[in-house]
């Protein structure tokens, strides 16, 4: 296998206060190949967005700290970067977009404005270069009105156009990595299926890869190439999709799949996960699935399991299987 | 035959229907100008008509803005319809108001999408639970205290949990917390509104085995409003699919599912991202947005995005028809 294009090693994210510790992200490790779509997927308190947070150096502070980790894009650790040099990086080789594009866009500035920005800052163009290019970035993410869209603020789109326009401006300097969290959740679903051929369309045309975070298995199912599967903070299941899906290992894993309804299926009951998501503040010692797991045994609550690579590439975080 | 007409007709196959909806539609006014003069309206729902058999979840689906919700919300009477009339065990509630309507409503409740803003965050579990049975002067403070424990259990929380507050919980038993409360009165029909939507896929699983629970247990009906496709296959038995305020098909689950016939539930159900690899489905991407309610499109509403517009499309308004039996859709295709 060629050089992956990102690594992230014993990445640990924490919210330290005076009284307490949150450990937001703990031990994470993963690769991202060039050119290829990692899909991270876990419930609301996994740790899934915080890891991409932490990948741009975004966590917020003050308390928001990385506290251990090695990050390596494109052979340089980013976490020992300055903020100066990091702030190179960000935007131009590495783009990110989010889940709620009304938050993430300047509501006073014209969207042509903030994807111009992009290039001013990054590739040093003048103001009339800079919207020149806008103009053409909006029309490659399917905006047949892309001069006029220019001028336009994020209020006057709707939420797909604005989840587009946000691509085009993460795009703006071709990244050679692009971390979407959450990109079509909050999108209707003829409106996601827009998005997704979108981003697939751009990944095959610039050889981006994308780290698409989510908790939807279905958009995971339809994008990725690899799956890191996240519970409390760490990694319980990383391995290529076919095999996360045709044979998952981790009972986390193999409980989600099943607790889904699937429209080519008749599910009579659903196979649901007792119990609930663990809060970061204060996790179960030992395996963090074995309060809700139906196999747990003794020695889960004890020892927390390793991450084994059980098949080539296949790696699972459970000393059952 | 009319929509109406065949609806009818399948109703007395299937006995007692315990809701129906005939020809309900909901104007909202758009105020402009500097007197604030109506210059303008949403159609929110436009001319939808359904029943529902006791005992019988009918799902409604379509993406935001389609009506779905204001629909959800024209049934539980807290908006009134602009026309048309809705029909509770027979009865026509349409126009009752005030103490009587409140009787009513002992027999239909909802459910709401977010459990953290439906519950008031100032009121113990137990009394946000007590609350209607006081209200409607269910029995002794005893009596009432023996119910909340009862509700409790019911949804699968432990008794102790009336002494504490909503915010002491977690989305998904929030959720059944605020099902107890819907249940309190012991309701015919109830309506949920994204009621599994906020929750994580591992929670909204034991939500919807609950609901399932439920309606074998005390003979529930469901309206079922979701923009989940897959969900709302799960818990329905038959499937109402929207767009821009009207019915575009409306069909037993099964039929819709595995042969839809309008051209907006095939595009909706091949956008569905399925969990699994190796599916060779066909895709069929829409081009453009949904179109303003306040502006809708002439004709057929999807006609602006409908792969397989025709010109009279683009004229005429296409009727809800049985073309299948017991599958109603509006199209110009099949007439």
């Amino acid at each position: 296998m060629a050089e992956p294009l990102l690594k992230v090693r014993n990445l640990k994210t924490y919210f330290i206060s005076k009284h307490s510790q949150v450990k937001a992200v703990d031990g994470v490790d993963f690769e991202v190949q060039p050119g290829k779509v990692l899909g991270i997927v876990g419930e609301s308190g996994s740790g899934k967005s915080m890891t991409s947070l932490s990948l741009m150096r975004l966590v917020p502070g003050p308390q928001g700290r990385i506290v251990e980790g090695e990050v390596t894009f494109e052979g340089t650790d980013l976490l020992k970067l300055t903020e100066r040099q990091m702030s190179d990086v960000r935007g131009n080789r590495m783009g990110m977009i989010f889940q709620e594009p009304m938050t993430a866009l300047n509501p006073v500035l014209k969207v042509g404005e903030q994807i111009g920005e992009v290039l001013i800052r990054h590739r040093k163009l003048s103001k009339a270069e800079a919207k020149k290019q806008s103009i053409g970035l909006l029309r490659s993410v399917g905006f047949p009105r892309a001069e006029q869209i220019v001028d336009e603020y994020p209020h006057q789109l709707s939420g797909g156009m604005r989840q587009r326009a946000m691509i085009a401006m993460a795009m703006a300097c071709q990244p050679k990595l692009l971390i979407a969290d959450e990109p079509t959740t909050a999108l209707d679903v003829t409106i996601q299926a827009q998005v997704l051929d979108l981003m697939k369309s751009l990944k095959n045309k610039n050889g981006t890869a994308i780290i698409l975070i989510t908790h939807d298995l279905g958009v995971i199912a339809e994008m990725a190439d690899d799956v890191v599967v996240m519970y409390g903070g760490q990694v319980v299941e990383s391995a290529t999709a076919d095999a996360v899906f045709d044979d998952p290992l981790h009972p986390y894993t193999k409980a989600l799949m099943e607790s889904i309804p699937v429209i080519d299926q008749d599910r009579d009951r659903l196979a649901s996960i007792p119990g609930t998501v663990p809060s970061a503040a204060n996790f179960p010692s030992g395996c963090r699935f074995a309060p809700r797991c139906t196999l747990a045994q003794e020695s889960c609550h004890q020892k927390m399991p390793e991450l084994r690579e059980l098949k080539p590439g296949h790696y699972v975080r459970c000393d059952l299987v | 035959m009319s929509a109406l007409e065949s609806e009818l007709a399948l109703k007395k196959t299937q006995g007692k229907s315990i809701l129906e909806v005939r020809n309900v539609k909901k104007y909202f006014p758009i105020a402009g100008g500097v007197l604030r003069r109506t210059i303008g309206q949403v159609k929110a729902v436009d001319d939808v008509s359904f029943s529902l058999p006791e005992g019988e979840t009918i799902g409604l689906v379509g993406e935001s803005g389609c009506g779905k919700s204001t629909l959800g919300r024209l049934i539980m009477r807290i908006n009134d319809p602009t026309a048309g009339s809705i029909l509770m065990g027979g009865q026509d509630i349409t126009r009752v108001k005030g103490r009587q309507l409140r009787k009513l409503r002992h027999d239909f409740q909802m459910v709401f999408q977010d459990p953290y803003s439906s519950l008031n965050p100032r009121m113990s579990v137990g009394s946000l639970i007590a609350e209607p049975l006081i209200v409607n002067k269910r029995g002794t403070r005893s009596d009432v205290n023996n119910e909340v424990v009862r509700l409790l259990e019911i949804v699968g929380l432990t008794p102790e949990a009336r002494l504490r507050f909503p915010h002491e919980f977690s989305g998904g038993q929030r959720q059944r917390i605020a099902i107890a409360r819907a249940l309190a009165l012991r309701p015919k029909l109830i309506v949920a509104d994204e009621a599994v939507s906020a929750l994580d896929v591992s929670i909204q699983a034991q939500v919807l085995n609950l609901l399932a629970d439920l309606r074998k247990e005390f003979g529930l009906s469901y309206v079922f409003i979701s923009h989940n496709l897959a969900v709302v296959k799960h818990v329905s038995d038959r499937v109402a699919v929207m767009y821009l305020g009207r019915l575009v098909e409306l069909a037993p689950k099964r039929q819709l599912y595995s042969s839809p016939l309008h051209p907006y539930t095939q595009a909706l159900l091949s956008a569905a991202p399925e969990p699994k690899r190796h599916v060779n489905r066909e895709r069929i991407v829409l081009v453009g947005d949904v179109p303003s309610p306040a502006k809708p499109p002439s004709g057929c509403a999807f006609h602006t995005r409908c792969p397989k517009v025709m010109d009279v499309c683009r004229s005429e308004r296409p009727a809800l028809k049985e073309y299948a039996p017991g599958q109603f859709t509006a199209c110009h295709l099949y007439a």
